[in-house]
Formats: C-alpha cells, sequence, structure tokens
C-alpha cells in the first residue's frame, strides 16, 4: 500500500463500510454484492484481457465471448435477480457494453410489451436463451428523436399475407442500433404501416436479418457495422437497409394494433405501458451517471493524494497536489455532485418501482410527473456528468491523457448518453412542456402536487418578474434546507419567465410553435433550475435520514457544498432574483473554501466508500493500493508496440536518413 | 509581493518548460524564423517557366510532376481562381463523385450573400496573395495520395504512427523538389492540410534547442545532421513523476573528471523520462534535461545529448531502457515514449554549454542567463494557437453548421415540413457562440503574435521591459483558448446528436486532438496563476503612488488598471448592449473589481499571520476567477479593435461586429452573477443584455453557412463525412461506413461464440 493513501485512509472522520452500506442501500446489499462480484473475480473464465491493447475487432470479439460465457455462467451461480445480475454485469463487462446487450434490453421487452400470447410462445424462449439474438432497429440515419419522422415503409400484401419492409432512401436506413452490424440474426424494426393504401403510422415487426446456420445477410437485407466512433469499441452499432423485402403477417407484433388478413387495421386501446419502458431507461441513466462520475472521482482523488508536485512553501518536499486549493475546488465539488446524483438515482428507482405497482392497479396519475422528471434529470445528470468526468481528467494532467488511467474510456463510454435515449436538450424540453402546463394549471386556479408544488406559492398578482424581489431572503448559508429553499425560488421565478415570455411571444407570433421555439432557451434554463432544485432537495431530505452521526457529519458538508457551489456558479440567478444579496454571495464563496479544507482530510475515503473493484475502475492512476508508476512502467511495457525493440516502420526512417 | 516577483524569472520558467513535456508539439519550431522573414517569401512562386495560360499559376521550376499530376492539380487551382473572381468557393475534390451536385439545403444557404465569403478568408488568411498560396499548397498536397487522410479512422495506432513518418518522408521529399525552404510557408500551409499528421514534430525541437542552449561549435556539429535527418532527436524533460515542477525532476549527470565523461542516470521509478513525442520508436538522440552533478555539488537543470538507440540498426544502446508509452487519447500518429538510463556515459561536449560548462577538471562555470529559453517557450505558446488549438474549433464549427442545414428534424409548426436543426433557437445557442469564438480567438492570436514580434526586436537590443507582460499575457490566453476551444469542440460534436459519436464524423478526433492542449505546454491552472502573478504585481503598481506618472508606464494590457471606471453601466435599452464601448468597459469594470479583490484576500490573509505561500495557495481559486475575467476582457477588447479596422469593408464589418457583441454578451450572460455582485448591471439591465443576445442569433443563422465557409477548409482536410462542402452528409456516411474494416474483413467471433450460442435454433424455428 502506498504510504500516502495509507496515512489518507487512517486520517479519516468516518468508516468507509458504512458509507458504503448506505449506497448499496443496506449491509446485506454490500454483502451479496460483493459475494457475487467475488465469483467473477475468482474465476479463472474470467480473464479480463486489457482492452487497451486491443483493436476495435478484438475488443468485439473479447465482449461476444464474455457475453457467451456470462448466460452459462449465470444459469450455474443462480443469479436470476435483476438487480443481482445488474452486479454480475457492471463488474464483469467494465463498461457495460455487449454486443447482445439490446436482445435483452429492448428486444425481450418489446416483445413482452407489444407480442400476443402466441408470438411470445414462438420468439421469447428462444431469444431468452439467445438461440435467436434480436436488436432493436429505431433510430434511422436522418432521423432520431422525431419519431414520426421515420421513413421506412411496411405495407401490407394481402395476397400473400406479407408485408413489405423497404427502405425508400439514404436517410431511412437504420443506423445506430446496438448488435445489429455483426452480431444478431432478427430486428424489431419500426416501420410505417400501410395496408388498403394508407399509413397508420408508426408499427413494430420482427425482421430476420440473417441465415441461420451461416449468419449471411438474408436476400434483400444489406447489413453491416456503422464503423469507428469515439468510444463503444466493442459494440457492433449497425446499418440495416431493406430492398422490397418480405415477412409473414404474424411477424407485426399485434398485441395492441392489428392487421387482420385481408388488410383491415385495428386501432389499438390505449397504451401508456411503453411510457413506462422509456420512463424505467431514464431513470436507470441517472443512476449510470452517479456511477460514471464516481469512477471518475474515485480515480482522480486516489491518484491526487499520490502525486507530489511542484511546492507551497520554498524548502518543504513537494506537497500532495490534493493539498492545492485549486485542486480541491476542481475535484470536491465533483465528490459533492456524484454523491447527490447517487441519492438522485437510488429515488428515481424507487420511485419508478412505486409507480409502476400502482400502473400495475391502474393508477397513471403520476405518471406525467414521473415521465417530465425523468427525462429532465436525465439531461440535467448526464450533462453534468459529462463535463465532470473530463474535467476529472484534466484534473491528472499529462497522465490523464493516458489510456492507463481509465479516464479517457470512461469519457467516451458515458457521453453517448447525452445524445441517446432521447438528445438532453428535447428531454429539457419536455419537462419545460410539463412545467409550463403546471404553471397554466396553477393560474386557472387549480392547485399542482409533487415537486412542482412550489407553483403554488407564486402569488398571481406578480406579473413582473422583478416583483420575486419581495420575497423573503434569509438564506441561512449553512442550512441545507435553507438553501433548498432559494432553489426553489430560483426555479420558480425561471419558471415564470419562461411562462411569461412564451405568454408574450404567443401573441406576438400567433402561432405557439413558432413561440415555443423561441422562448427554448429560457424553456430549458427553467427545466435546468427545476431539476437542480429537485437534485438539491433530494439530497438535503437523504441527508437527513442517516442516522450515524459519522456519516451524517460528512455527508452533510457534502451537501453544502454542492448547494452552495451551485449558487457560486450561478449568482446572477439568485442575485437577479434577490434571492441572495450581494454579501451573501460573497459569504458563499468563502465558506466553500472552508468546505474545500474540512472535506480535504475524507477526501479518500469518500471515494473508498463507492466501492470500486480495481477492474471495475480499469486505471492505473486509480488503484485501491495506489502504487501508480511501478505498475504504470509495467502497464506500458504490455502495449503491442513494444513487442519488438527496433519496430518494423524503421525501414522508413532508414531510407530517410538515405535519400536526404 | 512585488519585491518577491521582479520579473517572471527563469526558475519559474523552467518550471513552465517542464510542464510543457514535450509531447504533442504541431509544426511549430520554424514559426519564428518564418514569421520573421514575413509571409510573402513563397519559395517557388516567384520562379518564372511553365506558366498557366488559364489562371496563371506557375509551377515552380524544380517542379517535375507527371502529366496527369499536373492536370489535376491544375483543374484545382483553375477552381480556386475562378472562386476568386466572385463565384462561391468549391472546395471539393476532382473526381468526387458527389461534388457537382449540391445538397440544396445547403445551396440555399449560399444563395444571397450579404458579404463577400473570399474577401473575409483574405482577412483570415492575412492578404488575398496567402489565400492563392495557400490554396496552391492545398491543391498540390491533396493530390498526391500518400498524403490523404482518408483512411485515418480506420487505422491502428501502430498504422497511424507508421502513416504520420511516411508523410512527414513525402513531404521532405516534396519540399526538396519544390524548393519549400525550412520553415517557410508553403511547409507550414502543407502541415495544415493534413492536419499536422505527421512525424519528427519533436526532432524540430531537439534541433531548435540545440541552437538556442548550444555553443558555437555544438551548432556546428549537430545542426547539419539534424538538417539532413542523419540523427532524429527529441526532447526529453518529463518524467514519470515529474511534471510542472522543474527542480523536482530527479535524473542526474554526474561528472567523472578521470574520464572525461557525463554518467546519466534515472535513480528511480519516477524518474523515468515519460512522453516525449518521437521517443518510443523513432528517434536516435534524446536531449534530456538532468541535474548535473560535479565535484560533488549539484547545479541544477542542464541539457545533455544522449544517444539512445543504434545509428546502424536502431537498436537500443547499452544501458538504455526505451519504449512506447501505450495507447493515449489521440496523438496515435506520434509515438510518446519512456527512457531509462542505467549510468549511461557520454563525453563531456555532450552538455549544451552556451550558459554553463564544466571544465575538464570539473570546474562548473557558469556563463550566463539563458532567457533564449524563456523566449522559445514563449514562441511556441503563441504558436500552437494558431497551429494546433484554434483551427480545430474552426473546423469544428464549420462541420457542426454545415450538418445543422442538412439534419432536418421535427417540425417548427404542424403543417411545415420537418425543419432544419438550425433553425431551432436551442441549436443556434449551442453553435453561435463557438462560432464567434472562432473569429474572436483568430483575431486574438494574431494579436499576441504581432505583440510578440514587437517585444522581439526590443529584446534583442537588450530591452527587457516588454517581457513580463508578453509572458503573462501568453500564458493566460494559452490557457483560456486551450480551455474555450476544447469545451467549444465538445459542444459542436454534441450538437451534431448520435452522428457526432461516430468518427466518421471528424468531431471526436478533433475532441481527443484539441484537449491536449489544456494540459501540453503548461497546464492551464498553473498558467492562470502566472497571469495572475503579473495581475496582482501590476495593481500594486498603481497603488504605489496614486495618481502620479507611473500610470502611463503600465503595460498596455493592464492600463484599465487605472481607467476611470463608473460604478452603474449607463445602459438604458437592449440597444445599448450591441455598443463595444459599453460591453467592452463592462467586461473592464469586473475584471479590475476581481483582481482587486483577489489582493484584498491575499493581504488580508497576511496580516492575518498568514505565511505568504498559504496564503497564496488559499487564495488561487479566486485568483483564477479574476484572471479569467481579465482574459476575457482582453479578448473583447482585441476583437473590438480589430473590427475597427474593418470599418472599410462595411458588408464584412457587420457581419463580424454581430459574432463580437455575441462573443461580449454570451460571457456576460454565463457570468451574470460577477456582473450584478456589486450592482454595477441592475437586474433589468440583464434582461436588456439577454434580449439584445437572444436577437443576434436570427442575424448569424443567416450568415452562418458563409461564415464557416470563410475558413475555406478543403474537404480533405476536414475529413469529416457529415461537414463536406457539398453538404451530402448522409451519402458520405453511408459509403464511408461501408469501408470499415469491421465489413470488409471477417467476422472471427462467429465462428468462435455466435454459432455455439445460436445452437439448437433449428428445432424451435
Amino acid at each position: 500500500m502506498n504510504p500516502d493513501l495509507q496515512k489518507e485512509r487512517a486520517g479519516a472522520s468516518f468508516n468507509p463500510e458504512l458509507l458504503t452500506n448506505v449506497l448499496d442501500g443496506s449491509p446485506e446489499n454490500t454483502r451479496r454484492r460483493r459475494e457475487i462480484e467475488n465469483l467473477i473475480l475468482n474465476d479463472p473464465d474470467f480473464q479480463h484481457e486489457n482492452l487497451n491493447f486491443l483493436s476495435r475487432s478484438q475488443r468485439y470479439e473479447v465482449a461476444v465471448k464474455k457475453s457467451a460465457i456470462m448466460v452459462q455462467k449465470m444459469r450455474k451461480f443462480g443469479i436470476a435477480d435483476p438487480a443481482e445480475i445488474m452486479w454480475f454485469k457492471k463488474l464483469h463487462l467494465v463498461n457495460f457494453v455487449e454486443p447482445v446487450g439490446l436482445n435483452y434490453s429492448m428486444f425481450i421487452p418489446t416483445l413482452l410489451n407489444q407480442g400476443t400470447t402466441a408470438q411470445q410462445e414462438k420468439w421469447l424462449h428462444s431469444s431468452k436463451g439467445l438461440e435467436i439474438i434480436g436488436t432493436y432497429a429505431q433510430t434511422e440515419m436522418g432521423h432520431g428523436t422525431h419519431l414520426r419522422g421515420l421513413e421506412t415503409t411496411a405495407t401490407y400484401d394481402p395476397e400473400t399475407q406479407e408485408f413489405i419492409l423497404n427502405s425508400p432512401t439514404v436517410t431511412s436506413i437504420k443506423w445506430w442500433p446496438g448488435g445489429l452490424g455483426k452480431t444478431s440474426n432478427h430486428a424489431i424494426v419500426l416501420a410505417q404501416l400501410f395496408t388498403q393504401g394508407k399509413c397508420y403510422g408508426l408499427h413494430a415487426f420482427i425482421v430476420p436479418i440473417r441465415e441461420l446456420g451461416t449468419h449471411k445477410p438474408l436476400p434483400g437485407i444489406t447489413v453491416g457495422d456503422i464503423g469507428p466512433k469515439f468510444g463503444y469499441d466493442e459494440m457492433d452499432n449497425g446499418y440495416l437497409k431493406m430492398d422490397n423485402y418480405r415477412i409473414p403477417r404474424e411477424n407485426m407484433l399485434m398485441k395492441h394494433a392489428q392487421v387482420k388478413p385481408d388488410g383491415t387495421y385495428v386501432k389499438p386501446l390505449n397504451n401508456k405501458l411503453t411510457y413506462g419502458t422509456m420512463v424505467f431507461i431514464r431513470s436507470f441513466l441517472v443512476g449510470e451517471s452517479a456511477r460514471s462520475l464516481s469512477k471518475a472521482c474515485t480515480i482522480a482523488v486516489r491518484y491526487s493524494a499520490v502525486r507530489h508536485q511542484s511546492e507551497i512553501n520554498p524548502g518543504e518536499p513537494e506537497p500532495q497536489i490534493l493539498d492545492y486549493q485549486t485542486q480541491q475546488y476542481k475535484l470536491f465539488p465533483l465528490l459533492a455532485t456524484a454523491y447527490a446524483f447517487q441519492f438522485v438515482g437510488a429515488y428515481m428507482k424507487e420511485t419508478y418501482l412505486r409507480i409502476n405497482e400502482d400502473i400495475g392497479h391502474g393508477d397513471l396519475s403520476e405518471l406525467p410527473e414521473l415521465h417530465a422528471l425523468t427525462a429532465g434529470l436525465k439531461a440535467f445528470t448526464s450533462w453534468t456528468t459529462n463535463t465532470a468526468i473530463e474535467a476529472c481528467r484534466m484534473a491528472c494532467g499529462g497522465h490523464g491523457y493516458s489510456h492507463c488511467s481509465g479516464l479517457p474510456n470512461i469519457y467516451v463510454t458515458f457521453t453517448p448518453t447525452c445524445t441517446f435515449e432521447g438528445d438532453n436538450t428535447v428531454m429539457m424540453l419536455q419537462t419545460a412542456r410539463f412545467l409550463m402546463k403546471s404553471y397554466d394549471q396553477v393560474h386557472s386556479g387549480k392547485l399542482v402536487c409533487g415537486m412542482v408544488s412550489y407553483l403554488n406559492d407564486l402569488p398571481s398578482q406578480r406579473i413582473q418578474p422583478q416583483q420575486v424581489a419581495v420575497w423573503p431572503t434569509m438564506v441561512d448559508i449553512n442550512s441545507p434546507d435553507s438553501l433548498t429553499e432559494a432553489y426553489k425560488l430560483r426555479a420558480a421565478r425561471l419558471v415564470e419567465i419562461a411562462a411569461k415570455n412564451l405568454q408574450t411571444e404567443v401573441i406576438h407570433r400567433k402561432s405557439k410553435e413558432v413561440a415555443w421555439n423561441l422562448t427554448s432557451i429560457d424553456l430549458v434554463r427553467a427545466s435546468e433550475a427545476h431539476c437542480h432544485y429537485v437534485v438539491v432537495k433530494l439530497f438535503t431530505e437523504k441527508v437527513l435520514q442517516i442516522q450515524e452521526k459519522s456519516i451524517q457529519a460528512v455527508l452533510r458538508r457534502l451537501c453544502l457544498l454542492y448547494s452552495l457551489y451551485g449558487i457560486s456558479q450561478n449568482a446572477g440567478d439568485f442575485l437577479q432574483g434577490s434571492i441572495m444579496t450581494e454579501s451573501q454571495i460573497t459569504q458563499v464563496n468563502g465558506r466553500i473554501k472552508e468546505l474545500l479544507t474540512a472535506i480535504r482530510p475524507d477526501a479518500v475515503a469518500l471515494v473508498d466508500a463507492f466501492d470500486f473493484q480495481d477492474v471495475t475502475l480499469g486505471s492505473v492512476l486509480g488503484r485501491y493500493d495506489g502504487n501508480v508508476y511501478e505498475n504504470l512502467f509495467e502497464w506500458a511495457k504490455k502495449s503491442p508496440l513494444n513487442k519488438t525493440e527496433v519496430h518494423e516502420s524503421y525501414k522508413h526512417l532508414k531510407s530517410l536518413q538515405s535519400k536526404l | 509581493m512585488n519585491s518577491e516577483h521582479p520579473e517572471p524569472d527563469c526558475q519559474q520558467e523552467r518550471r513552465l518548460q517542464c510542464q510543457s513535456s514535450p509531447w504533442p508539439r504541431g509544426e511549430r519550431a520554424e514559426a519564428p524564423r518564418q514569421r520573421a522573414q514575413g509571409e510573402g517569401s513563397t519559395g517557388g512562386a516567384a520562379i518564372a517557366s511553365t506558366e498557366c495560360v488559364l489562371c496563371g499559376w506557375t509551377p515552380p521550376s524544380s517542379w517535375s510532376a507527371p502529366a496527369v499530376w499536373l492536370e489535376a492539380t491544375h483543374l484545382a487551382s483553375l477552381r480556386q481562381s475562378q472562386a476568386m473572381e466572385g463565384n462561391p468557393v468549391h472546395r471539393v475534390s476532382a473526381g468526387d463523385a458527389w461534388s457537382s451536385s449540391m445538397h440544396p439545403d445547403i445551396e440555399s444557404e449560399r444563395h444571397s450573400q450579404s458579404f463577400n465569403v473570399e474577401e473575409l478568408t483574405n482577412i483570415l488568411d492575412g492578404g488575398a496573395q496567402n489565400t492563392a498560396l495557400r490554396r496552391k499548397v492545398e491543391s498540390i498536397i491533396h493530390s498526391e495520395p500518400e498524403l490523404s487522410l482518408k483512411d485515418n479512422y480506420f487505422m491502428t495506432q501502430n498504422e497511424r504512427y507508421e502513416a504520420a513518418i511516411k508523410k512527414k518522408f513525402h513531404i521532405l521529399m516534396l519540399a526538396q523538389r519544390l524548393g519549400w525552404s525550412e520553415g517557410s510557408s508553403e511547409l507550414q500551409y502543407a502541415s495544415r492540410s493534413v492536419s499536422g499528421d505527421l512525424g519528427f514534430a519533436i526532432h524540430h525541437i531537439f534541433q531548435k534547442t540545440i541552437r538556442s542552449l548550444g555553443s558555437e561549435e555544438q551548432i556546428a556539429k549537430w545542426d547539419p545532421l539534424c538538417s539532413k535527418f542523419q540523427i532524429l532527436g527529441t526532447y526529453a524533460q518529463t518524467e514519470l513523476g515529474h511534471g510542472t515542477y522543474l527542480q523536482g525532476l530527479e535524473t542526474e549527470a554526474t561528472y567523472d573528471a578521470a574520464t572525461q565523461e557525463f554518467v546519466v542516470h534515472s535513480p528511480t521509478m519516477t524518474a523515468i523520462k515519460w512522453w516525449p513525442g518521437d521517443l518510443g520508436r523513432s528517434a536516435t538522440h534524446a536531449l534530456v534535461q538532468a541535474q548535473l552533478i560535479c565535484s560533488g555539488a549539484r547545479q541544477g537543470m542542464h541539457a545533455f545529448i544522449v544517444p539512445i538507440r543504434s545509428l546502424d540498426d536502431h537498436s537500443p544502446l547499452p544501458g538504455i531502457t526505451i519504449g512506447d508509452i501505450g495507447p493515449k487519447m489521440d496523438f496515435e500518429h506520434t509515438d510518446n515514449g519512456f527512457l531509462k538510463l542505467d549510468h549511461v556515459r557520454i563525453p563531456r561536449e555532450n552538455m549544451l554549454n552556451r550558459f554553463a560548462q564544466v571544465l575538464p577538471d570539473g570546474t562548473y562555470v557558469k556563463l550566463g542567463v539563458p532567457k533564449s529559453n524563456y523566449l522559445s517557450m514563449v514562441v511556441v505558446r503563441v504558436d500552437i494557437l494558431l497551429g494546433e488549438v484554434l483551427p480545430l474549433l474552426q473546423k469544428a464549427c464549420t462541420i457542426a453548421v454545415r450538418y445543422a442545414v442538412i439534419r432536418r428534424q421535427s417540425r417548427l409548426r404542424p403543417s411545415d415540413p420537418e425543419a432544419k436543426v438550425l433553425d431551432y433557437q436551442t441549436q443556434q445557442q449551442k453553435l453561435f457562440p463557438p462560432l464567434a469564438m472562432a473569429y474572436a480567438f483568430h483575431f486574438v492570436a494574431n494579436n499576441l503574435l504581432e505583440f510578440f514580434h514587437h517585444s522581439y526586436s526590443f529584446i534583442l537590443d537588450g530591452d527587457f521591459a516588454l517581457l513580463p507582460e508578453l509572458h503573462a499575457l501568453s500564458a493566460g490566453l494559452k490557457a483560456m483558448l486551450s480551455d474555450f476551444c476544447t469545451q467549444g469542440v465538445e459542444q459542436c460534436r454534441r450538437a451534431c446528436g448520435g452522428h457526432g459519436y461516430s468518427k466518421l464524423s471528424g468531431l471526436p478526433s478533433l475532441l481527443t486532438r484539441v484537449t491536449a492542449s489544456c494540459t501540453y505546454e503548461g497546464e492551464n491552472t498553473v498558467l492562470y496563476l502566472q497571469t495572475a502573478r503579473f495581475l496582482i504585481k501590476s495593481y500594486l503598481n498603481t497603488q504605489k503612488s496614486p495618481g502620479s506618472a507611473l500610470k502611463g508606464s503600465l503595460p498596455q494590457s493592464v492600463a484599465y488598471l487605472t481607467a476611470p471606471d463608473l460604478a452603474r453601466c449607463p445602459a438604458q435599452t437592449a440597444a445599448d448592449f450591441l455598443q463595444p464601448e459599453l460591453y467592452t468597459t463592462a467586461w473592464a469594470h469586473v475584471a479590475v473589481r476581481l483582481i482587486k479583490d483577489s489582493v484584498h484576500h491575499l493581504q488580508t490573509l497576511r496580516q492575518a499571520g498568514a505565511d505568504e505561500h498559504d496564503a497564496w495557495n488559499q487564495t488561487t481559486v479566486i485568483h483564477v476567477q479574476a484572471t479569467k475575467a481579465h482574459l476575457y476582457y482582453v479578448t473583447v477588447k482585441i476583437f473590438t479593435e480589430a473590427l475597427e479596422k474593418l470599418e472599410s469593408q462595411p458588408a464584412i464589418h457587420q457581419v463580424l461586429k454581430r459574432l463580437s457583441d455575441l462573443y461580449a454578451l454570451h460571457g456576460i450572460l454565463t457570468n451574470a452573477g460577477d456582473f450584478l455582485h456589486d450592482g454595477f448591471l441592475s437586474g433589468a439591465q440583464i434582461d436588456m443584455a439577454r434580449k439584445a443576445y437572444l436577437d443576434l442569433l436570427p442575424f448569424i443563422r443567416k450568415d452562418a453557412i458563409l461564415l464557416t465557409d470563410a475558413f475555406d477548409f478543403t474537404d480533405q482536410c476536414l475529413n469529416s463525412a457529415l461537414g463536406c462542402y457539398d453538404g451530402h452528409a448522409y451519402e458520405r456516411l453511408f459509403q464511408w461506413a461501408q469501408k470499415s474494416p469491421t465489413n470488409t474483413e471477417g467476422n472471427p467471433a462467429y465462428e468462435k461464440y455466435i454459432r455455439p450460442l445460436l445452437q439448437g435454433r433449428r428445432a424451435r424455428l
């Protein structure tokens, strides 16, 4: 163990194990998670190749191999509980990217949600056992977020009782689906349904794409990999072009809508359950933001405790770089954010499960708010995390740029979260739509409930945004509750401004849609402020629930830092809304520095509490034992470029020297 | 404070240089010389031989190209010459299937031009003759298949490295044939058109360092060897455990008087040299920075020429452990390396001894202070801004803006077709601030370059008065521009949605390359703090003798510290915020307030008894904040002043002024708290500024494509499936994807793993 880390761990004010239990939900969860992790760590079949030294095609191959082993092992170990499967995959897959992943996350759930009993009987068993491998093809090269714009067509031919699937243009080629390029032999394809000369909008079809036995693309199918990406090297994101390709009528998923053999279209009953899947994935992504940011913080904080550089006082030994105020200011607010998002992620998961039960009983009342909240929080947490991971990487200086740090990999794996499952700006605008609806509701005299209930307190006589100045400004910067109030006032104010600007534009432009576009920057700001408030509120509430005093104390400091740092970064909003005064902002900045000093002794213990195994971090700089430099040297020596002492490209140098 | 920092001392500087580990460096060692010679030295163009009858272009006499090749080159330059007569500039390669037809969505953007794009390009190039020369070089480079970048995205690290060496080799051959001299504009343009994807960048640093730190005999011995590539050099400073802080370096060079040799040695793991470019696989010699020990005394850092590889078979020499440091985020074409020295003996003559030497008996003699060393660092910083940092933001803007008019998504009105994403306000908010920065920073970086030349002439005459300011400005602007350009590129990448994640968009590679500039050549936080020291010192100077003559002597970039200051902003309408005077003053006000605040915090802590160094560390966060405000002020001021000079071209002036307004206002709005803090701006004024800002967006929208066209990047140089000039993004994306090795080579994973998985399927299906 590196002596610096040893010293850090000895000097912490709390026992990280207790905090790990809080993060896992209970000591029992921690125990079971580690048990599963140890199954993997102690099993020679799960040797981890160092992905950094592999080519893209090798990384893909390793990922396929891992999936194959995993299917057998999970059966063997009897791991079936969804949470346990998650623990298993998180350690085993490192990046959580697997070519057969969409078979489980999209193909099977869609089959369950939208397939008839007969269809489920036919496809479910073989897809669960990976006897067929399915993917989900929605996005097209020219169309993403706006589903109605998709161009792929499925035209019913009553004579043969088949659908003819076609990609009429270049922009209609299915593009991006994971596992489509090389792995899958079936795809659920979303296409515009045409029957009896009429378009009925998007429907889902099961399309065989590769011949069973040879894995060759079927006639009429053009399929392949979309080429190199920023990250996701393990994944064969693919393209799919269908040239008047015929599938039987039974391959349309017909639980809700149907096409009769004669071509008659039968409308679906109203179905909000697909809504539920979307909400689930987005709330899951909030947790993923927390996880990725926690990893990045673990690496940057540990390395900052090991790395010594320069001097603070002349003549003294070089200090740990974590002792520099600028380094603390870079890292500790991010560490606080990681904890905030951990708790928000846990809250989202609980809420989803609770509401899902309600939905099961036919109660859909909470779904709109949850839907709006998951959209906004997915965007808010992923945007923040994206920037934060990069900040952690840069805080590691030059070595952060090397793949040995693991940070480039965390970044490129995480960053698509900002655009997939709904582009973040669009997500923010969805939340804004809900906020505007709630605002209008309050104005028409109805109370709203849930996280937006603060809108009830907006007195309707306050027409001018400036008048919020009359709100009491007795913010106590040492009280998390009081800071939550401040964030609430900021959200209320920005929602009101957006609503009023929207109304003004509607009057001027005579078109709601144009007005919406011309207010969209304000609307995004309002959503961000709302989400920021929700995060501060949830973090504050979580801290109060903690029983153990030492844990509560350290989390309270992080919670304060998170709230105060946000105020400092958005001081304009708090000043302009007269929520805080100039001298309070000055106090906030001063208090932040005090908190940096107070958190410093606990920094390493705080990242230890995330309890990542070294293999999951994939980082030489972030090793638990802190023996960074020795291992960095060993790591570099393993690079395939060092296999021979004289590189083959020496021939170019040789000829250069002879010709010049 | 003042007395402790009489001037940016050498120590400080060398610390920095240490930080500026010589990895990822572009083609910049030649810069000072090239600039000094002036932009017009065009190598071949002066030699009249076979003048083209159509466009008057003259190939250099030394040029003996095959006829077919000539023709292609000629066609390209012909197209450019037509362009110069007022047609839109069609920057697409000959023989490209899509080049003749423009995507209607991008063509419509170029229909009505509110300004002459070509004139703007000339301004960016520094004159029409430079534009012409650049295009001539580009057409030569692009007609060489060996210099194509097309396969870059599909290559392994090994292949990238090999290709970069091959390209360098090819360009050197070209240069020899065409008479492009070392450091010429032609070579710079050549490097730009292959995006700097060339080997041996550090070889030039090696050579340059010998020129500045070596004695005349040493230069006479080593310089010709470098020029003829008979040896290949690297510059080895950064160690595994040491970067920013030069005194912390551990490598030792101990003098042995008995044999008149130095024994160069890496005593610990952390002493291993780590990161130098060209070291891993190419270099035969390294310039090693090591602690000199002679006659038992430590004499600090000195530079030693250490042979590391055999000149016969390239194998490592005895005592040398050497290799590549492994995969990085980017710079895959550069073989950043490690070097472990085990008591390696080199002759006494291999210590660079212009400023210090060791006599045969081991006596250490100091011969002066290496100020040129210090200057070369400033040059490097100025140069990476123009060569390695800014073009990447300009490229990213070009790609993202072009794609945003091709991409249609959702509807603005239910009855309309799907709208171009650039018509969405939120998309404009993402792309136009980076676009404005791309222009602002062009003028800033060039202004800094001019200031450098200006100071340099004084410095050569032994007048070092401008040095502290030059140092502070170059450090601060390097930090600010690399930070902002990195954020801007990432913003552009994300604004392209999912396709921005594909390497074929070109954007991931731009990001991974530009982001390295935040830590190389001085880690940005360290650089901000160096500028902060200068600001604090300057401010304290103004306090020493209030109202005295000292005011006049404040360095130009901080003269505003004593300018009359308003307590309140006079703006009364949104339109007032479009006055350069008004927003420049606003930035000056905030910068002064924060610098004062910074000094106040420092003094308060000192008076409370804190040790000077602890007090500094406890106030660094606010110093960085103040420095950032200062730099924003400087950039706003430079941009507005540059525009004043363009008033004779009203159309261009108008379009650039909108960018200048947007740049200044975007900064004010994202830092609104700083402006509201002391009531300089009221809440109502912030709302006015926001209105002014939002109202600018639709105006810039109309010119957006033209503004990116004016950067005049060739399609080959952009190397993006999304950002091509003709707008056929989707076709290219599809075509390029099919060329990916994942599609052209087999799928071993199927046979090994997928097929066994799929077993048993027939029974059920």
